[in-house]
């Protein structure tokens, strides 16, 4: 039942031309963002040749890729997101899913799961890029591996904030914009008090940017994984939680 | 009634706010029943139908389908419900076929009865031939079929049809009314509607709905009796004296009318047949007859307009 919603999402996804419009648009920039990388990794390449233990191509090229792509896809995410039940709602379609033998668990996991395919497909492209280089140079597929996975959580976790934004309200654009607030936000939040040398507090445990970094780097560490799925657990929870108040209230 | 009960409603109540939208609301629908809701706007007709959905959670009040409660075990006792809201819920982005298969699977039928499900409805509701156009495209009457198709798909016991004849041309209110009645065989139907030609057209029993109270509910039959005729109007060339018709057997009440013409009322037995005699006897000029026929509109608007008896005996009740 899951699948079913999930396939029906991807499907009118790829049924508008937003889908083709951000798949090209982000692919355009990541490939030119790309090609920089290459051109500095080319730059350097003689000065790092004479050192030990030099950064390869993965620190140079792969992280600072997959860094910008992130804050691109900050910016994308919330139009993808913004659509997912704010229309149901304003197209009166919901009803469908309302008087169906389906839960609103179902519902929510369904739409969850549709926007998170189609992230997956534009990670799919990305990853064409990096991998790409394997023709030519030594690659630290380690290194690219905690970087997908970086990637894939983040996005995981703003398809879920954007999701929950999409059920709270009717207007598509303000929950773009809702989206798009609270997901800087958790990217920027540990800039209060950065200027202390130490800065481990709350603010930095919830920023977003600063569990991502370390995975960039090539550490995975549990905390930063805990971090994503318990924020995509807790917006996915209020999502459902949403939808069902909906039944009671209007 | 050793009918089947398909739905029974017992005290439902919807606030919104302040607002009672529904106030203490209770009937069945039995098997090959077709049932319709008639109210003026904002009676709370489609509060009642979103809430027997599961659109809408009711403030109070039980609801079962088929036995099932909808708010205990909500997954079982919508599989036997199929609805169609005021605005067909339909993805303009699909084309019918695909649309239609999604409903199927949503309704949870097998993997390999889909496409059998999807042929049926297609073939009940007339969109044999438009299977592969999106329904973006459509006409308004097409999309309302296919909102109709969705709600049969999964062949439930239970169809709520919301004015499922708003926007559409008189030939297909005549189609879509013969579906109905076809459905009606075989499934229960609930439908609202404005159109008070259509209940008597379509339905065999009806219910009134009144800034949310059930302010009348009978068969059409019964209705019918109501509607029977309670009045004479009659012309005559050469008026007579108000008091001679009085004394004519049956007549109760004479009501004089410009033109020579009399409403005459009574209450049993047609008095037809004694004044035509003794106007004949009397050289009366009698050149017209006419019963008079209370209309459903009439009824509903005695019972919907008229405010302070109506709540005056609901409260006596």
């Amino acid at each position: 039942m899951i699948f079913t919603i999930a396939a029906r999402e991807l499907r009118s996804l790829f049924l508008s031309p937003l889908a083709w419009a951000i798949l090209a648009v982000t692919q355009f920039i990541f490939a030119y963002l790309f090609l920089s990388q290459i051109e500095a990794y080319i730059d350097l390449q003689p000065r790092l040749a004479a050192l030990e233990g030099a950064p390869g191509v993965a620190d140079i090229v792969i992280a600072p890729l997959f860094a910008d792509a992130a804050i691109i896809l900050l910016l994308v995410t919330p139009l993808v997101t913004m659509r997912v039940l704010s229309e149901e709602r304003r197209s009166r379609t919901i009803s469908l899913l309302f008087s169906a033998p389906v839960s609103m668990t179902e519902i929510i996991l369904g739409k969850y799961l549709g926007v998170l395919a189609f992230f997956l497909i534009l990670i799919g492209m990305l990853m064409l890029m990096p991998l790409s280089l394997i023709a030519g140079t030594e690659l630290d597929l380690g290194k690219l591996a905690a970087g997908m996975l970086g990637m894939t959580l983040v996005l995981a976790a703003f398809a879920a904030i954007g999701l929950y934004m999409s059920a709270l309200t009717e207007q598509p654009t303000v929950a773009a914009i809702t989206t798009f607030g609270l997901l800087l936000l958790l990217w920027i939040i540990d800039w209060a008090g950065s200027n202390r040398l130490e800065n481990t507090g709350v603010l930095a445990y919830l920023s977003m940017l600063r569990h991502y970094e370390p995975l960039l780097k090539g550490l995975f560490s549990s905390v930063d994984v805990a971090y994503y799925l318990l924020v995509i657990a807790l917006f996915v929870g209020l999502s459902v939680r949403r939808l069902d108040a909906e039944r009671l209230q209007h | 009634m050793s009918k089947e009960v398909l739905v029974r409603v017992e005290q439902l109540y919807r606030y919104y706010s302040q607002t009672c939208a529904v106030d203490n609301v209770s009937f069945d629908l039995a098997k090959g029943e077709v049932l319709g809701f008639l109210g003026p706007n904002g009676a709370g007709k489609t509060s009642t139908m979103q809430m027997i959905t599961g659109n809408l959670a009711p403030s109070a009040g039980r609801i079962s389908i088929q036995g099932i409660d909808l708010l205990d075990r909500p997954k079982p006792a919508k599989r036997e419900i199929g609805y169609l809201p005021e605005q067909p819920p339909v993805y303009r982005e699909l084309t019918v076929d695909e649309y239609l298969h999604y409903c199927a699977k949503l309704n949870r039928i097998a993997r390999s009865a889909v496409a059998g499900a999807v042929a049926t409805a297609k073939e009940r509701c007339g969109l044999t031939d438009v299977g592969a156009r999106l329904i973006g495209n459509l006409s308004k009457g097409y999309q309302q079929r296919v909102g109709i198709a969705q709600a049969i798909i999964h062949t439930p016991a239970v169809v709520v049809l919301d004015e499922p004849t708003v926007g559409l041309d008189p030939i297909q209110i005549r189609e879509i009314r013969a579906l109905i009645r076809e459905l009606g065989a075989e499934h229960g139907i609930i439908l609202s509607t404005h159109i008070l030609p259509e209940v008597q057209a379509t339905c065999n029993r009806v219910q009134i709905i009144h800034k949310g109270r059930l302010v009348f509910a009978d068969t059409t039959a019964g209705l019918e009796q109501r509607l029977n005729a309670t009045s004479l109007i009659a012309g005559f060339s050469r008026p007579p004296d108000p008091a001679a018709l009085q004394q004519v057997t049956g007549v109760d009440r004479v009501e004089a009318l410009e033109g020579g013409r009399v409403r005459i009322h009574f209450s049993d037995g047609n008095p037809a047949e004694a004044l035509v005699e003794r106007a004949a006897a009397s050289h009366w000029g009698l050149h017209e007859l006419t019963p008079e026929r209370r209309t459903l509109e009439q009824i509903f608007i005695d019972l919907t307009c008229t405010e302070a008896p109506v709540a005056a005996g609901m409260e006596a009740a």
